[in-house]
């Protein structure tokens, strides 16, 4: 099928709306890309206090720890809402007004964040595992932690009215979800599209699973609000624990398969080869629709009441959910990479490192969601060890890749500018250093989410401060770019 | 066990790194019919999915035969087992008795009295030897046989407010 085949499927905007919508999805990047700078400034933070090089007291340490969860979550979900929402308008109309109210309530949810945090002093980590935000012993206020649920709730049902007019706009180009999941080819109702766009089918996804993630998510945070006010009323904290972590699961593994649309649309840009859809893609993505939602278990193993079949299929499930990346993204990335005739700019180079960052981040988390090794590396920093290995090098390349593929960057023979150089080489090294020091220490059984450290484990945490100063160091390059580079940045053709 | 899955951790990574050089040295030089570069790695591509499938299969059934973590339902009886109540608060741990013998297994029964918590059971080289969670409502049985005589510490595994890190107890192994 030509290229032609695939430039029919656009939708046509007008040049005010197109204008207003690359406006929108650029102030989605800077947001998430000055939030994520001061998250990764909060975590140079947290090693450093673990390392003996900063004293800080504990309640503002486990307070500094809360709002670095919830901002890179947050500032991932930003980010890749941009990234998806930029390419997925290109085969669906949606609507620039539901997209700027969706980062409008984001900003102000955030508001409330760091108010509840910083003002009333919540530190009750992001993952508000009941019945905790209620029982501080005194370190935070019941209101700080409602306000903390209340504006988490309030940033999902944001979420939530954008996937709504993402699915409006899916059935109204595709006719079902299913369609644009391309499972009438799948299952060979009808023939094999190859220009059907990767990009729709991971939107989809990404459209169910988040809409299920987020739905279970504000039922956990108001049943958490209600027993704030009423104690009396006590849900069980194993279901609690499942909420949480059905919803906390989902949405952060939703944010690295929304910014993979960069790279089916990039790589083929950059290579001149197409990234086709083909069976083996459907049936990739459509098994990642169950896997993404079925697979949170593994984060329960050591919660001995849940069923064993559950934990059997959380097992399961998170080897399976690492055949995807390893056998078709990452492989068909290696493909139209190979004797290609790439010309390697920073926005190549982040988008294939990105490929690099999954496929090897699935390792040290598949191992980890086994049972019998969960039994010595659950909570401890094995598993920031690998979280950080996908999310510093497996989502946030792709994220800064496509920040600039808009600056214009490494297009027209353009060479990487020397500033460049330094920022990806720095977040490079330091980015792998930071996850590696992690996986180490989880190796040497060191907890996560300890603001003091053991004399034996300090020189880890050191280590793993000056690896987070690179990565700052990196993150400054690609901030300053972006701002400086991608206001006036036009749209690339 | 700790070990071995670190070193297979840096060996697949390290494969997986090799893979992604081995095709930035290959991206120069151009190659214009992408069909027959997709023909051949399509062929690979099959082989290297049963490969993972196989592999997947394998590991489940040796890792999950028998099932590691104890049967909760089965009542534990004091002439086979050590029995330790374990109650946890924030932030601090009670166990009776605190004191159990080496070479005879000792059932944990852990449960929490205000939030969640992580009951982990570190030996004097800081090396966790296994864990389960303190649940508010529930009590969950953790099987553990102490090889060796001495002092072994218990550390807190799950964040559980702001003293979270000095939730630490010790437990004597004769």
């Amino acid at each position: 099928m030509s290229s032609t085949a695939v430039v029919n499927r656009k939708i046509e905007y007008s040049e005010s709306e197109n204008r207003n919508a690359l406006i929108a999805v650029k102030a989605h990047l800077i947001l998430g890309l000055a939030v994520l700078l001061l998250m990764m400034l909060a975590g140079l933070t947290m090693r450093a206090v673990q390392g003996t090089w900063l004293e800080i007291g504990a309640d503002l340490f486990y307070q500094i720890m809360t709002v670095h969860g919830v901002g890179v979550v947050g500032a991932a979900g930003i980010g890749s809402t941009g990234v998806l929402w930029y390419f997925l308008r290109q085969y669906v109309r949606l609507s620039n007004t539901i997209f700027w109210i969706n980062f409008f309530v984001f900003v102000a949810g955030v508001v409330m964040l760091l108010g509840s945090i910083f003002l009333g002093g919540y530190g009750g980590a992001w993952t508000f595992l009941y019945p905790l935000p209620g029982k501080s012993m005194g370190v935070w206020s019941t209101g700080a932690a409602a306000v903390f649920q209340l504006a988490l709730l309030i940033i999902g049902t944001g979420f939530l009215i954008l996937y709504l007019d993402m699915g409006r706009g899916i059935l109204a180009s595709f006719g079902s979800l299913s369609k644009a999941l391309g499972l009438p080819q799948l299952f060979g109702r009808v023939p094999v599209d190859t220009t059907h766009p990767p990009t729709v089918v991971a939107g989809t996804m990404v459209l169910i699973v988040n809409f299920l993630g987020i739905a279970a998510g504000a039922v956990v945070l108001v049943m958490g609000l209600i027993n704030l006010y009423n104690p009396e009323f006590q849900p069980d904290a194993l279901l609690m624990k499942n909420l949480i972590y059905f919803f906390g699961h989902v949405f952060i593994n939703a944010t690295i398969y929304a910014s993979v649309t960069a790279v089916y649309e990039l790589l083929p840009r950059y290579t001149g080869r197409p990234w086709k859809t083909s069976k083996v893609f459907y049936a990739a993505w459509f098994a990642i629709v169950f896997m993404v939602m079925a697979v949170y278990p593994h984060h329960l193993m050591m919660d001995f009441p849940m069923p064993r079949w559950a934990l059997i299929v959380g097992q399961v499930l998170s080897f399976g959910s690492g055949i995807p990346v390893l056998v078709v993204t990452g492989y068909g990335a290696l493909m139209i990479v190979y004797r290609s005739g790439i010309q390697w700019s920073t926005t190549t180079k982040l988008l294939f490192l990105s490929m690099f960052g999954w496929a090897a981040g699935v390792i040290p988390a598949i191992l980890d969601a086994m049972v019998t090794v969960n039994r010595v590396f659950h909570n401890t920093m094995w598993v920031p060890g690998h979280f950080h290995f996908y999310l510093l090098l497996g989502l946030l390349p792709m994220m800064f890749g496509f920040i600039y593929h808009l600056t214009g960057e490494g297009r027209q023979g353009e060479q990487p500018k020397a500033a460049d150089n330094l920022g990806f080489y720095a977040y490079l090294i330091g980015a792998f250093l930071t996850s590696m020091v992690f996986l180490a220490s989880g190796a040497n059984s060191i907890p996560r989410r300890w603001a003091t450290h053991m004399a034996e484990w300090v020189t880890f945490a050191q280590v793993g401060t000056v690896a987070a100063a690179l990565v700052v160091l990196g993150m400054l390059v690609f901030t300053f770019r972006a701002l400086f580079s991608l206001p006036k940045a036009a749209e690339p053709r | 066990m700790v070990s071995t899955v670190y070193a297979i951790t840096l060996v697949v990574m390290a494969l997986i790194a090799a893979v992604f050089c081995f095709v930035i040295v290959n991206s120069k030089k151009v190659e214009t019919d992408y069909s027959s570069v997709t023909k051949k790695w399509y062929g690979v591509r099959g082989k290297w999915f049963f490969f993972l499938l196989t592999l997947g299969v394998i590991i489940t059934y040796l890792s999950l035969s028998p099932f590691p973590i104890p049967d909760q339902k089965k009542g534990y009886q004091e002439n086979e087992y050590q029995v330790v109540k374990v109650d946890s608060y924030q932030w601090y741990w009670t166990m009776t008795p605190n004191t159990v013998e080496a070479g005879k297994p000792v059932t944990f029964l852990v449960t929490s009295g205000d939030v969640n918590h992580g009951f982990g059971i570190y030996d004097e080289n800081l090396e966790l030897l296994g864990q389960t969670q303190a649940m508010p409502g529930y009590t969950n049985k953790l099987i553990h046989t102490f090889d060796k005589p001495g002092k072994y510490k218990i550390l807190c595994l799950e964040y559980c407010g702001v003293a979270h890190h000095a939730m630490i107890t010790e437990l004597t192994v004769k």
